[in-house]
């Protein structure tokens, strides 16, 4: 398997904060993998790495075997935090789409015969063409993720990379995105996403990076899920419940000691 | 008709008319993305800046605009200096840049006595004294700045919308912003004598928070505003004319008028909207048009009203 994502003794941060020191990884091609760990465990900065827009200390970051820098506009889908998009903007879905035919240098505003063509296209195949004209903030969340990930398709993208996807969303909406993440991973497009929902990585993903200003474990659900992986990741006690191949994890500590109640 | 027609056979209206015309479109179009880029003070800001750098050029005998564009492309390539490294916020950084070339301008205006008069134009406006030159400045400034714009629609819209996925997608976003605070610099030293300095922030402002109450869609949007920023110009001209008051001031009171309309319309077409809407089943009151909900044709309230008084159970 060839690699998608290839970081080799990559040390990135900030002025006064180095985030993760000498890290290496490597993502396969057609891989469908999650990152997990605590708040402020760098995932934000690494996938920053990744994507190109974070500058590193040292180290080197190729993507499908280029330098980061040089990979071509488009060959990259990016979806951001859903939680960090001005809903008050006023585009509509179409809009937003047509946003990720930048890469194509067509000088003109307005989207060619061939470029509206492919927005119905994938509007049609991620099922929101109904609310193309909708302003963004009248789409429910699934609707929105949705809108998000066509403008990240639209360049027909090698690497697909998701910055907490699944929240924000009801449950429903989140199993309903994995699921469609599923779909285009199955088309051949590396998926890489960070998220904090174990359970929802333990149910739909099929490779998982548990990461702490390092890479603790990598691996299968089945094999990553473990006491011992999941402490050291997040330092605090997790249980874990199996039951039909299926993960429940959960934290152990009573809530009364957590909200600080006695 | 004829009050129309009347103030155009004085030549000063004409070349206030056209200023006035091509400086509503102008500042309709960038002040779309100076709200939309959360840069309305910067568009004070700059305006201050450029006065000061007006003042500068004056006592040093260059021409008025060579002045201010120097300095107000100074200033707004200082402050994106500032604010690179996101320490220093864009509001504080605007604050003492151009407040501090702003106090310039007027030093030197105390210590230099004998041209305070010329550069009331630049702080209130002087519409009526547009000149020849003032008029090409004015409309090089405009068809340069929509030019650019027109062909910058893509990265431009992108930026301004995901600054972050916009990088991702290939876009040099630091040069966009360079390039679009060049713009807004022009844009605003065009527009000094027309509206002057204290008031070019609601020229800029008005038209595009007018047509944001009027669409969602930022294409439509953009294309409102232009057309607002026009209207405003040359309806606020007449009316100066009319009522023999400050045209820039006039000019800035209209945009603020249909701005004050423009949120009335959109407030009763909401209620109006909502009682349409607003439907009864049995103790379920919830909203959506006639003749679209539960697939039954022509879905009305079951008692034959609205029930816009009720509170409503379920509003989506």
């Amino acid at each position: 398997m060839s690699s998608a994502v290839y970081l080799s003794n990559v040390t990135a941060g900030y002025a006064h904060n180095v985030v993760f020191t000498r890290l290496s990884l490597e993502i396969g091609a057609g891989r469908f993998a999650g990152i997990v760990g605590p708040t402020g465990c760098g995932k934000t900065t690494l996938l920053k790495t990744i994507l190109g827009t974070h500058p590193v200390f040292s180290g080197s970051v190729l993507l499908n075997g280029q330098p980061v820098d040089s990979v071509p506009p488009g060959a990259i889908g990016y979806v951001p935090q859903l939680g960090s998009v001005d809903w008050s903007f006023p585009v509509t879905v179409e809009e937003v789409i047509m946003m990720g035919l930048y890469t194509n240098r067509r000088i003109w505003p307005w989207a060619s015969k061939e470029e509206r063509e492919r927005i119905h296209d994938l509007a049609h195949r991620l099922g929101i063409y109904d609310c193309l004209q909708h302003h963004i903030v009248h789409t429910s969340g699934g609707q929105r993720q949705r809108a998000f990930l066509a403008r990240a398709l639209i360049n027909n993208p090698k690497l697909l990379v998701l910055d907490e996807p699944t929240s924000g969303v009801d449950i429903k909406t989140q199993h309903e995105v994995l699921h469609l993440l599923g779909d285009i991973n199955n088309d051949g497009i590396t998926i890489l996403l960070t998220t904090h929902d174990l359970n929802a990585v333990a149910s739909h993903l099929p490779w998982v990076i548990c990461f702490n200003h390092g890479i603790v474990a990598q691996g299968k659900p089945r094999d990553i899920f473990t006491n011992e992986i999941l402490t050291r990741t997040y330092g605090g006690d997790l249980v874990i419940v199996r039951h039909e191949g299926h993960y429940l994890i959960a934290n152990n500590t009573p809530l009364h000691l957590t909200s600080g109640l006695s | 008709m004829e009050f129309l027609l009347e103030p155009l056979e004085y030549e000063f209206f004409r070349h206030g008319l056209l200023a006035a015309l091509m400086v509503g479109s102008l500042c309709g179009v960038i002040g779309v993305y100076v709200i939309l880029r959360g840069m309305s003070y910067v568009g004070h800001g700059l305006s201050h800046a450029a006065f000061g750098g007006a003042v500068v050029g004056f006592t040093l005998n260059f021409n008025f605009y060579a002045g201010a564009g120097a300095m107000g492309l100074l200033a707004a390539l200082l402050i994106n200096r500032i604010t690179r490294n996101g320490k220093i916020k864009s509001d504080a950084a605007i604050g003492i840049v151009t407040t501090a070339m702003f106090a310039l301008g007027v030093i030197i205006i105390s210590r230099v006595r004998t041209f305070t008069q010329s550069f009331e134009a630049a702080l209130f406006g002087n519409i009526l004294g547009i000149t020849g030159e003032d008029l090409l400045v004015i409309g090089l400034v405009t068809a340069s700045t929509m030019t650019a714009m027109f062909f910058m629609y893509r990265p431009l819209l992108f930026s301004t919308f995901d600054n972050e996925a916009a990088r991702v997608f290939g876009i040099r976003t630091g040069i966009v912003q360079l390039i679009f605070s060049m713009l807004l610099t022009l844009s605003i030293i065009a527009s000094m004598n027309v509206v002057g300095v204290t008031m070019i922030a609601a020229t800029l402002i008005a038209p595009a928070v007018t047509a944001r109450m009027m669409t969602d869609s930022f294409s439509r949007m953009l294309i409102y505003s232009t057309i607002m920023g026009a209207i405003t110009g040359v309806a606020g001209m007449y009316l100066s004319y009319i009522l023999n008051a400050a045209s820039g001031a006039t000019i800035v009171l209209f945009g603020a008028l249909l701005f004050c309309l423009s949120l009335l319309i959109k407030f009763i077409r909401e209620k109006f909207m909502l009682r349409v809407n607003l439907h009864r089943h049995g103790d379920l009151i919830h909203t959506h048009p006639h003749g679209q909900g539960h697939g039954v044709p022509n879905d009305r309230p079951e008692n034959g009203k609205t029930n816009a008084d009720q509170p409503a159970q379920e509003n989506r």
